[in-house]
C-alpha cells in the first residue's frame, strides 16, 4: 500500500474525500465545512479535491456547516465535515439535532481549548461537551489511526445497527499538524470497504417529517433505541475491524488500546496523544522492575464499561490522566470510569496538559511516583506542567 | 381553514381538496395566513416535486405530532437558525442527483429576520439552489407573541406590552442587496399575483425569497376572518408594499395603493394590538411615504407617494 508523508488533518480529509466518492454510485457527497484552528487544514484539503458527484459547500458558520452536513445527509448523501473549539461549541446544536435525526455524519475534531481567553492548544474540553449528545467519539493516537478511524467511523455511522453521528478526534497541533507516514488504499479499496451509504429515514418520495413534535412517551423510546444502538456500536466495531483487516491488510486499532496492562499493579488510564506518552513511561518503569501498564480509551462514545471493568480489575492503583477540568468536578474521563474500579483500587485523577500543555514524560513519573506513596483515592489534582 | 370568501373559493379546489400540502386536521390558529399561503403554494405548485425544511416557528408544530404529520411533502424540521443551511444540503444533493426537487424554506420573521438573517444571507450570497418563503406575522408567534425586528412600530407585543418603539427592517432591501434572482413581497388578499408569484418563484433557479404578510389572529389580536382584509387594508394604504426585485436592481411594483387614511385607520382600529400604543395612521404617514419616495426611485417611476 502506497505510503504518504501527510499530517493528521490531511490524514482525515484525505480519508473523508476517499469515503465520499466511494459513495458516487448512490446519492453522492455533500459536506459544508468552516474554518478554526488546528481544524482549518482538514476543511482547505477537501475544499482542494475533485470529489465525483460531490459538494464541498463554503458555509457562513460552523452552525450552517453542520446544517448543510443535515440537509446533506436527510438527503442520502454521505457527509462529512471539520471544526473544533469554539467552533464546535457555536456548531453544538446542530449537533444535537444531527443526532436527533439519527445521521451517519463524520466529524473531525482537532482537539482545542475553549476561549475566550483565546487559546489554540490542545484540549478535549470541546469534544467532551458533546459527550451526552447521541455521537460516538472516538479518540487517535497517531496520523495513521486518524485515518484509520475516520473510514471506520463512516462504516459504523452508517451501519443500519447504529445509525448515528460520529465524532472522530486527535489532539490539535500535536497530531493535527505532525506530519507522518500514513498507509493510503486505493479507492478501489475504500469502494469494497464502504458500499454505497443507505440512510433510510432520508427526505424521499414519503411525506414524512423528520424532526417533528414529539410526546415525553416517544422521546424517551427515541432515546432508548438511540442509546441501545449506540450499544451495539462495540459489537459492531469489532466487525468492522474485521473487514477493515480483510480489505486493507491491517487491523484498525482496538476500541481500548491496552499496553502490559495485564499484569500490571499500576495503570495509566488517558485518551489521545497522552497515551502514547504513557507507553512510553510504562517502559520506563517496567525497566525498573515496577509493573504499570496503559490503557488508551479509542471509543469514549459508547463508553466500553464491561472491557474497562475487566482491565481493572484487581489492580492496586489507577492514575487517570485527564486532558480537560470539568470545572467544579474533576477530569470527565476520571468522572466516567472511576466506577469501574475495585472498591479496594487506589483510584487517582490527574488533570494533565490542560490547556495545551506539553506532557511529557518526566511530568508522569513524577506523577506515578506520587501515586506509588498514596494509601487512597485523593481529590482530582489539576497538574500544571508549564 | 375556512373557504375565505375573498379568495372567491379559489384556495380551494378539487385537487387540493384530495391532496392539500396542508392536510386537514392541523393545529394552526383559525384564519391563520400561513395555513392560506401553504393553500396557495399547492395550487401554484402543481405536479411540481418539493422538499420543505422548516425551523422552528409556528409552522414546527402545524405538522402535529410524530409519526403523522400533516405536510404532504417531505419535510425536515431544522434547528431555528438553519432553516436556509440544511436546504442548502437538500438542493445541493438534489442536484447532485440530477432531480428536479424544488427545496422550499418556509419560515416565520423571527427564523428570518432574526436568528436566521446570517444562515439567510450566506445561503443568498452563494446563490444556492432554494425557494426561501418567509410567512411574517410580525411576531415570534410559537413562544407566545414577543417582539421581532419585524413587528411594525407600536405594536404591542408580550415583550413590548407598551409598543415597539422601533419600526420593521427592509427585508426585501436586505435581499435585494444580496443580488439574487429573485425578490418579492406577496399580499394573499391579490390571489392573482401571489399564484404568479408562486410560480414564477418555484421555477427560477438559484435563490429566490417571498416575504408574504401573514395575518395572525391570535398574535396581532384580531378576528379570524378579517386576515384577507387586514392585508388588503394594509396594501391598499402602503404600509404593506407589493412589489419584485429581479436581480436586485430591477423593480417592479405591482399593486399601486391609493394611500387612503381610512384604510390605514382600519387596519390599526382592527387589530387590539396597536390599541393605546399611540400609533396612528399619522404617526405612520411620513415613513410610509419615505418608503415610497425610494420606492419610487427604485423602480423608475418618480410619482409622488400620496397622489391625492
Ligand atoms: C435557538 C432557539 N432559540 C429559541 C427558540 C424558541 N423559539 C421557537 S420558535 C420561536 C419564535 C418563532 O418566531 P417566528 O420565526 O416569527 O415564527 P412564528 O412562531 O411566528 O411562526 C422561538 C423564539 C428555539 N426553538 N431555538
Ligand atoms: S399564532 Fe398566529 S401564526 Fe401561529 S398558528 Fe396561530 S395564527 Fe398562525
Ligand atoms: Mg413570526
Amino acid at each position: 500500500m502506497p505510503v504518504e508523508l501527510i499530517s493528521a488533518n490531511h490524514a482525515a480529509a484525505l480519508a473523508a474525500t476517499l469515503a465520499g466518492r466511494a459513495n458516487r454510485t448512490a446519492r453522492g457527497f455533500c459536506s459544508g465545512v468552516y474554518p478554526i484552528t488546528p481544524s482549518t487544514e482538514c476543511m482547505e484539503y477537501l475544499c482542494g479535491q475533485e470529489i465525483e458527484k460531490g459538494k464541498v459547500v463554503r458555509a457562513d458558520s460552523e452552525h450552517n456547516a453542520m446544517g448543510i452536513c443535515i440537509g446533506a445527509s436527510a438527503s442520502g448523501a454521505r457527509s462529512f465535515t471539520t471544526t473544533c473549539s469554539n467552533g464546535l461549541a457555536y456548531m453544538i446544536e446542530n449537533c444535537v439535532a444531527a443526532a436527533g435525526y439519527r445521521l451517519p455524519i463524520v466529524m473531525s475534531v482537532a482537539n482545542r481549548t475553549l476561549g475566550p481567553p483565546w487559546n489554540i492548544w490542545a484540549d478535549h474540553g470541546d469534544s467532551l461537551m458533546m459527550r451526552d449528545l447521541g455521537w460516538l467519539q472516538l479518540y487517535s493516537a497517531d496520523n495513521q489511526e486518524v485515518f484509520d478511524t475516520v473510514l471506520c467511523a463512516f462504516k459504523l455511522a452508517e451501519d443500519p445497527r447504529v445509525m448515528m453521528p460520529a465524532l472522530t478526534c486527535m489532539d490539535g497541533f500535536i497530531l493535527s499538524h505532525t506530519m507522518a507516514q500514513v498507509e493510503v488504499p486505493s479507492q478501489e479499496q475504500v469502494d469494497r470497504f464502504l458500499p454505497p451509504t443507505d440512510i433510510p429515514q432520508r427526505l424521499d418520495k414519503s411525506a414524512h417529517t423528520l424532526g417533528q413534535m414529539e410526546t415525553p412517551h416517544q422521546s424517551v423510546v427515541h432515546r432508548m433505541q438511540h442509546h441501545q444502538a449506540m450499544l451495539t456500536a462495540q459489537q459492531v466495531y469489532a466487525e468492522i475491524q474485521d473487514s477493515f483487516e480483510e480489505v486493507f491488510g491491517r487491523r484498525p486499532a482496538d476500541p481500548l488500546v491496552t499496553y502490559r496492562a495485564e499484569d500490571a499493579e499500576t495503570l495509566i488510564v488517558s485518551m489521545g496523544t497522552l497515551g502514547v506518552t504513557a507507553e512510553r513511561v510504562v517502559d520506563q518503569l517496567r525497566e525498573q522492575g515496577q509493573a504499570v501498564g496503559s490503557v488508551r480509551v479509542r471509543m469514549f462514545r459508547p463508553v466500553l464499561d464491561g472491557d474497562l471493568r475487566k482491565i481493572f480489575a484487581g489492580k492496586k492503583r489507577i492514575a487517570v490522566l485527564d486532558r480537560d477540568v470539568s470545572i467544579g468536578f474533576g477530569g470527565v474521563l476520571w468522572g466516567e470510569v472511576r466506577g469501574f474500579a475495585e472498591p479496594a483500587t487506589i483510584v487517582q485523577n490527574y488533570m494533565v496538559g490542560v490547556g495545551g500543555g506539553d506532557v511529557r514524560p518526566e511530568h508522569m513519573l513524577t506523577l506515578l511516583a506520587e501515586l506509588e506513596q498514596s494509601h487512597e483515592s485523593g481529590a482530582p489534582q489539576i497538574v500544571e506542567v508549564a | 381553514m375556512m373557504n375565505e370568501p375573498a379568495l372567491n373559493g379559489m384556495a380551494y379546489t378539487e385537487r387540493d381538496r384530495r391532496e392539500p400540502l396542508l392536510r386537514p386536521g392541523n393545529s394552526n390558529c383559525g384564519g391563520c395566513g400561513m395555513s392560506n399561503l401553504m393553500q396557495m403554494l399547492r395550487r401554484a405548485a402543481a405536479d411540481r416535486e418539493l422538499k420543505m425544511v422548516v425551523p422552528a416557528c409556528c409552522a414546527a408544530v402545524t405538522s402535529g405530532g410524530f409519526p403523522e404529520s400533516a405536510f404532504s411533502i417531505p419535510t425536515i424540521m431544522s434547528t431555528f437558525a438553519s432553516a436556509a443551511s440544511v436546504a442548502t444540503g437538500v438542493a445541493a444533493v438534489a442536484q447532485l442527483n440530477g432531480e428536479e426537487t424544488r427545496v422550499i424554506c418556509l419560515a416565520g420573521d423571527g427564523g428570518t429576520y432574526d436568528i436566521g438573517m446570517g444562515t439567510l444571507s450566506a445561503a443568498a450570497e452563494r446563490n444556492e439552489d432554494i425557494l426561501y418563503i418567509c410567512y411574517d406575522n410580525e411576531i415570534y408567534g410559537n413562544t407566545g407573541g414577543q417582539r421581532s425586528s419585524a413587528t411594525p412600530v407600536g405594536a404591542a407585543t408580550t415583550s413590548t406590552l407598551r409598543g415597539k418603539q422601533e419600526g420593521k427592517k427592509d427585508i426585501l432591501g436586505i435581499m435585494a442587496a444580496h443580488r439574487i434572482p429573485y425578490a418579492a413581497s406577496i399580499s394573499l388578499a391579490h390571489i392573482d399575483d401571489t399564484l404568479r408569484k408562486l410560480q414564477f418563484a418555484l421555477d427560477a433557479k438559484g435563490f429566490r425569497f417571498l416575504h408574504v404578510l401573514s395575518p395572525c389572529p391570535t398574535g396581532w389580536k384580531s378576528e379570524p376572518a378579517m386576515g384577507i382584509e387586514l392585508v388588503r387594508l394594509a396594501v391598499r394604504s402602503g404600509l404593506f408594499p407589493v412589489f419584485e426585485v429581479f436581480d436586485g436592481e430591477r423593480y417592479l411594483i405591482n399593486v399601486e395603493p391609493e394611500f387612503s387614511a381610512e384604510a390605514l385607520t382600519m387596519y390599526l382600529a382592527l387589530q387590539r394590538r396597536f390599541r393605546n400604543t399611540g400609533v396612528t395612521e399619522e404617526s405612520l404617514r411620513p415613513s410610509i411615504e419615505r418608503y415610497w419616495n425610494y420606492l419610487r426611485l427604485m423602480s423608475g417611476r418618480i410619482v409622488p407617494a400620496r397622489r391625492n
